[in-house]
């Protein structure tokens, strides 16, 4: 059966929310699959909250708009405040429990609390919440396989911090393991 | 086929351009088109005679491509909304003086400063001829990023072909977002272009470029001949896509981003049972008339899904001579359509209440 699923990803500019977007695109193609990706543009991106809509879609992607997502990621609280209605019933919210004290509201849906920003000061790698989510992410939902991450992590990785992609890939296993 | 690369819409209007054979860029930065601009001022350095120039206005830089067009070279400018406004008198001379050049619009909300959320309220404009006088752009309307690359592509072919400028009309989603792209653009097509300024070592008789005249039979007779040429491009260029229009008893029309939305509601219909279709114009001008004039002896009525008040629909109307009723489904500045509510468009349309 073909599947699509429909990622929105939230939290203040600075926290990689665009970065780990582009990166599960780049998976989803790696994996010959259709994908598109939508960011949040304007004054947002300058410190307050910034989104991307990510789909990754066995068929040809009608709108790149999601307006209900089957995931939600919230990498603060004003983004699951925006965005915990919207999810769509029997779908996936993963928030990281560092940043946000309270609990989701509803029960029709599943919910992943990751204290990404913790694990991320504990490894002693403070920017890379984003990545710990992204590999809690591909543990606990299908939308792309957990295989090749590190060509996937090639193409957003830039040719000058090469350093950079043996530690996103650490990131990613803290998150897969937690 | 070249391998695919995710590209935001911008990069890959910018990329597509120099593959084109573009090598003279004029921008002034505006929100949601300046990464046209950035790509440019980062590649156009790195190329064998590559010119970025970022202009200290927007009536400056349709002015130096004005120039460089006068010399036959492939040239091009992007900005949006505002700075289409800014632009529409260089435009007019542009195609007063019978020259290939791009101009990218990459529409934000308005009107005046409006602001920076995707819109198409600028059709109008851009079908129309935005500057003072009869003349019409070749307009195409990307609804991908793989349409970004390949329409900017066409769009220097048919510049040079019909001596005339094109126009894409995207919008803020299409030149942010990003998804695959192939960069297999196919052949460069080339013109000759003997009327192009590139001095004459004293070896033929001057060409002149200029849109004045002062004799009223002469200016007419001029305006007759682009008129001429312009009943050619409306005869061979009009393109569209056809989306379960076979047996399709509503029609939607929409382009660019509001027929990605569409085409979820069509399928969403086609569920309930609702035999619905979608045309997608490629070619704003010229406007795909023959789809829709067949389609007006198929369909029962027709829904336009537009981000603006309803300027396309017009077209729509024009084109079915009004034999069937013509709905407008919008939202306007800055605001996208839901597939919800194009969904009830058609739900209504098909109720037949609705006209």
């Amino acid at each position: 059966m073909s599947k699509s699923s429909s990622i929105l990803f939230a939290g203040f500019g600075g926290q990689g929310v665009l970065f780990v977007g582009k990166f599960l695109a780049y998976k989803g193609l790696d994996e010959g699959k259709q994908v598109s990706w939508l960011p949040s543009y304007g004054p947002e991106m300058r410190g307050g909250t910034a989104s991307c809509s990510v789909i990754i879609s066995d068929d040809p992607i009608g709108s790149p708009i999601i307006n209900e997502p089957d995931i939600l990621v919230a990498m603060n609280l004003p983004s699951l405040d925006k965005y915990e209605a919207s999810v769509k019933k029997g779908g996936k919210i993963i928030l990281d429990s560092s940043l946000i004290g309270r609990k989701v509201q509803r029960d029709d849906v599943e919910v992943f609390y990751l204290p990404a920003t913790q694990l991320a000061n504990d490894n002693n790698i403070p920017k890379l919440a984003n990545m710990i989510i992204a590999g809690k992410l591909m543990k606990e939902c299908d939308a792309v396989s957990s295989d090749n991450i590190r060509e996937a992590l090639s193409h957003v990785v830039s040719a000058r911090h090469q350093d950079m992609l043996e530690v996103n890939l650490g990131a990613i296993e803290i998150g897969y393991n937690a | 086929m070249a391998e695919k690369v995710l590209m935001k819409g911008n990069e890959a209007i910018a990329e597509a351009a120099i593959m084109a054979g573009c090598r003279h860029y004029f921008g002034y930065p505006i929100t949601p088109q300046t990464e046209v601009a950035a790509y440019m001022a980062k590649r156009m350095p790195k190329i064998e005679g590559g010119v970025f120039l970022q202009a200290e206005s927007e009536i400056a830089a349709i002015n130096m491509v004005y120039g460089v067009a006068a010399t036959g070279k492939r040239v091009m400018t992007s900005s949006s909304s505002p700075g289409i406004s800014l632009k529409s008198e260089g435009i007019s001379y542009i195609a007063g003086c019978d020259l290939p050049a791009l101009i990218v619009n990459v529409q934000r909300g308005g009107p005046g400063l409006g602001g920076i959320q995707p819109s198409q309220s600028d059709y109008f404009q851009a079908t129309r001829g935005s500057g003072h006088g009869d003349y019409h752009l070749i307009v195409l309307a990307p609804a991908s990023v793989q349409e970004m690359a390949s329409l900017t592509f066409k769009a220097f072919n048919l510049a040079d072909k019909y001596r005339m400028p094109t126009m894409i009309l995207a919008d803020g989603t299409m030149g942010q977002m990003m998804e695959p792209v192939s960069l297999d653009m196919g052949e460069v097509e080339t013109y000759e272009k003997p009327w192009a300024l590139t001095g004459t070592n004293m070896e033929r008789e001057h060409n002149i470029v200029n849109s004045l005249s002062l004799v009223p039979e002469e200016l007419e007779k001029f305006n007759f001949e682009r008129f001429e040429k312009y009943k050619a491009i409306e005869e061979n260029e009009a393109l569209c896509e056809e989306f379960m229009m076979e047996d399709a008893e509503i029609c939607v029309a929409a382009f660019g981003i509001a027929s990605r939305v569409s085409k979820n509601a069509v399928l969403e219909a086609r569920k309930q049972g609702i035999k619905v279709g979608l045309i997608r114009p490629i070619t704003l001008w010229p406007f795909p008339k023959k789809a829709f004039r067949a389609a007006a002896d198929k369909v029962k009525a027709f829904v336009s899904v537009e981000m603006s008040m309803g300027q396309m629909i017009e077209d729509v109307k024009l084109a079915t001579e009004c034999k069937k009723p013509v709905s407008l489904c919008n939202r306007a500045g800055g605001m996208i359509p839901s597939p919800d509510q194009v969904l009830n468009a058609i739900i209504e349309a098909n109720k037949g209440g609705d006209k």
